[in-house]
């Protein structure tokens, strides 16, 4: 049981980080009424810097490299998402065709100036990713320090700080409260001198920032390399998470862990003696069809942020 | 303020017109000549009768899905789901085309016939959850794309073959490949679909514009309380217009399953037909006669986009950028209105 679960535990979590992080972006966006289709674009614009950056400079930063290639790709990724908070705060777009553009545009982008960069589709292997590593002190804790500290990705730690880092700015603090505000009734949040227009722009410009560092954090430890097929859905089953956790940021964590877990499932449950007869399409779908009945409210009711998706227009009803 | 007909019309030429100058300045930023590139970006879509037949095929499947998304759209709905509508519309053609045994007046409808149906089913359960539970109906086709995705490849592996990672090829009585067609364009792989492309254009127009379903629909998309004050029926009309929707998606399936490929394989990602389907809708205005030229615009485009490469050198990617702000141009439109007003009062 002990073998099980430390081949299990530490593969969820290791896909979870770059689910969580990015989840955290969409719960940002979300709750300040702004609907981001576009974390998947977001995390191909992560995915596509954090490799092109760790490639570049490999020699010069030793060690220290795919830290500061995720640094990197969060902040590039956080001002390519004002596109998106022009288009749907500014402009009055809909958010919907606005993330779906961005989704085309990163892509776009990411693999046009891979091309023109690599005289190729894909780039090749990274030097630098990151390595699982024994965490001190922790991974000597008999039994649990096996299953939770040893062979892992300190990222995946990242992530779970992040997620109580978001849950603390969102309900405990002055900012997070005007950004809730803001997404349930921004009528009633600008009669209290609250700038909307200004919080969205925040709002949307951390769910960048966040998609970013989740797609840096996949392509350097799961995929190792760019191409158009690096990112392939991860953006959209993180925008699932969002929901599955109702809009929270411990909940969009708790699921995105559920999620990384059923997908560690369907690569390692062959070796389960109790999995081996699922088949392995059951797992892949079950996000999304859990999804689907969380929204549908057979586990749960999960409403919305009240004014997720709409713009808002001063003196409009 | 320019009256509302000329806007409609004004909005996405402005938005084309940006985006291809926009593209023009990414081809000169990155070191190539935006000439060349769009030459070569014409010679690949219209530069001799094979491409013309390779453009009309691809913008077969490109009117269906922009159909589907302009249908949804009129009462209401935003079908994002086109993809996974797509999947197992060519799923469910390709079977069809695989297993049945009989003449063609009876094979080729009634592939085509599976495929619709297919996609109908697949757009019922986002309609019907949103109609009876009010659930958003944006996330539950999302998510009912990668249940079609996982879905699709697993029939694919363990039904409609031993393991394989494609189909056979579909009998020869359930394909649309037209030699007539194929002939005149030097065997390019443009085929009858284009005819069932347009026909469905035709019916979406004549749903919206000249039956009391028609009206109804858009009158949902207008106002559901004021609808449903007038006596309509609005769960029906959501679930309806969800199940027309997803049966034009699903035809853009048969395209490909019964057309272009004459199998179905197992992939890792989408065919990005119904998202680019989103674009051509909503550069057609979300009308029947828009969403052709819309389509066949997107067609060449992506055709020419082939040529890129070997005659200009620049990385067929190009053109997804160039798409991707057409809809941002698109989308925006509410700043374009604003400018032009704004000229409007200064020319005064």
């Amino acid at each position: 049981m002990i073998e099980i679960l430390q081949s299990v535990i530490p593969t969820a979590l290791f896909y979870s980080a770059p689910l969580i992080l990015t989840a955290l972006g969409g719960v940002f966006s979300e709750r300040s009424g702004v609907v981001n289709i576009g974390l998947e674009g977001l995390m191909v614009m992560g995915a596509f810097l954090g490799i092109v950056f760790n490639l570049t400079f490999s020699d010069v930063l030793g060690a220290w490299t795919p830290w500061i290639s995720i640094l990197v790709a969060m902040v590039v990724s956080a001002i390519f998402s004002i596109i998106h908070a022009v288009a749907s705060v500014s402009f009055h777009a809909s958010q919907v065709v606005s993330g779906v553009a961005i989704n085309m545009l990163a892509l776009g982008i990411g693999v046009y100036l891979t091309k023109q960069w690599y005289g190729k589709g894909q780039t090749d292997m990274v030097d630098q990713p990151f390595y699982t590593t024994n965490i001190p002190l922790l991974s000597d804790i008999p039994v649990l320090g096996s299953i939770f500290f040893q062979g892992i990705y300190i990222t995946s730690y990242l992530a779970i700080i992040l997620a109580f880092v978001a849950w603390f700015v969102l309900y405990k603090t002055p900012f997070g409260l005007r950004l809730r505000a803001v997404g349930e009734h921004p009528m009633a949040a600008d009669t209290n001198g609250i700038n909307v227009s200004r919080m969205r722009y925040i709002a949307v410009i951390l769910s960048g920032a966040l998609g970013g560092l989740g797609g840096s954090v996949f392509a350097l430890t799961i995929a190792s390399n760019f191409s158009h097929s690096t990112i392939v859905g991860q953006g959209f089953m993180a925008l699932a998470a969002v929901i599955f956790g109702k809009w929270h940021p411990l909940g969009a964590m708790g699921a995105a862990l559920f999620f990384g877990f059923a997908q560690s499932l369907s690569v390692i449950g062959s070796s389960i003696p109790l999995l081996q007869d699922v088949p392995q399409v059951f797992l892949l779908i079950a996000p999304y069809v859990l999804t689907i009945l969380a929204l549908a409210g057979f586990i749960g009711r999960a409403d919305a942020p009240r004014a997720n998706g709409e713009p808002y227009i001063k003196g409009s009803r | 303020m320019p009256s509302n007909r000329l806007f409609t019309l004004l909005v996405p030429v402005v938005s084309v017109v940006m985006g291809l100058i926009a593209g023009a300045i990414i081809m000169h930023i990155s070191g190539f000549n935006p000439i060349d590139g769009y030459s070569a970006l014409w010679t690949g879509a219209f530069g001799d009768a094979y491409t013309i037949g390779e453009t009309i095929r691809r913008s077969a499947p490109y009117i269906l899905t922009g159909l589907s998304i302009a249908f949804a759209f009129r009462t209401g709905l935003f079908n994002i789901g086109a993809e996974g509508q797509v999947l197992v519309g060519w799923l469910a053609a390709v079977w069809v085309g695989l297993t049945i045994d009989a003449p063609m007046y009876i094979h080729l409808p009634l592939a085509i016939l599976a495929a619709a149906v297919a996609g109908g089913l697949w757009a019922f359960v986002p309609g019907i959850l949103k109609a009876k539970l009010g659930v958003h109906e944006v996330i539950v086709t999302i998510m009912m794309n990668y249940i079609a995705l996982f879905t699709t490849n697993e029939i694919i592996r363990k039904v409609l073959t031993s393991g394989q990672t494609t189909t056979d090829t579909i009998a020869g009585s359930a394909s649309l490949a037209s030699e007539w067609m194929q002939s005149i364009t030097f065997y390019s792989r443009v085929h009858y679909g284009i005819l069932i492309a347009l026909f469905a254009a035709a019916i979406m127009w004549f749903i919206i514009q000249r039956t009391t379903i028609g009206y109804e629909l858009k009158s949902v998309g207008f106002n559901q309380h004021a609808s449903r004050y007038a006596g309509m029926n609005v769960s029906k009309n959501i679930i309806l217009s969800m199940v027309i929707a997803g049966m034009f998606a699903g035809l853009a399936g048969a395209m490909e399953g019964l057309g272009t490929y004459g199998n179905m394989s197992v992939t890792a990602g989408f065919s990005n037909l119904g998202f680019d389907g989103i674009a051509v809708a909503l550069l057609g205005a979300n009308t029947a006669i828009g969403v052709v030229f819309a389509a066949f615009l997107f067609g060449a485009l992506k055709e020419g986009a082939g040529e890129m490469p070997t005659g200009a050198g620049i990385p067929t990617e190009l053109v997804d950028i160039i798409i991707a702000l057409i809809i941002f141009f698109v989308a925006s439109s509410y700043i374009i209105r604003w400018v032009i007003v704004r000229f409007k009062k200064e020319g005064k």
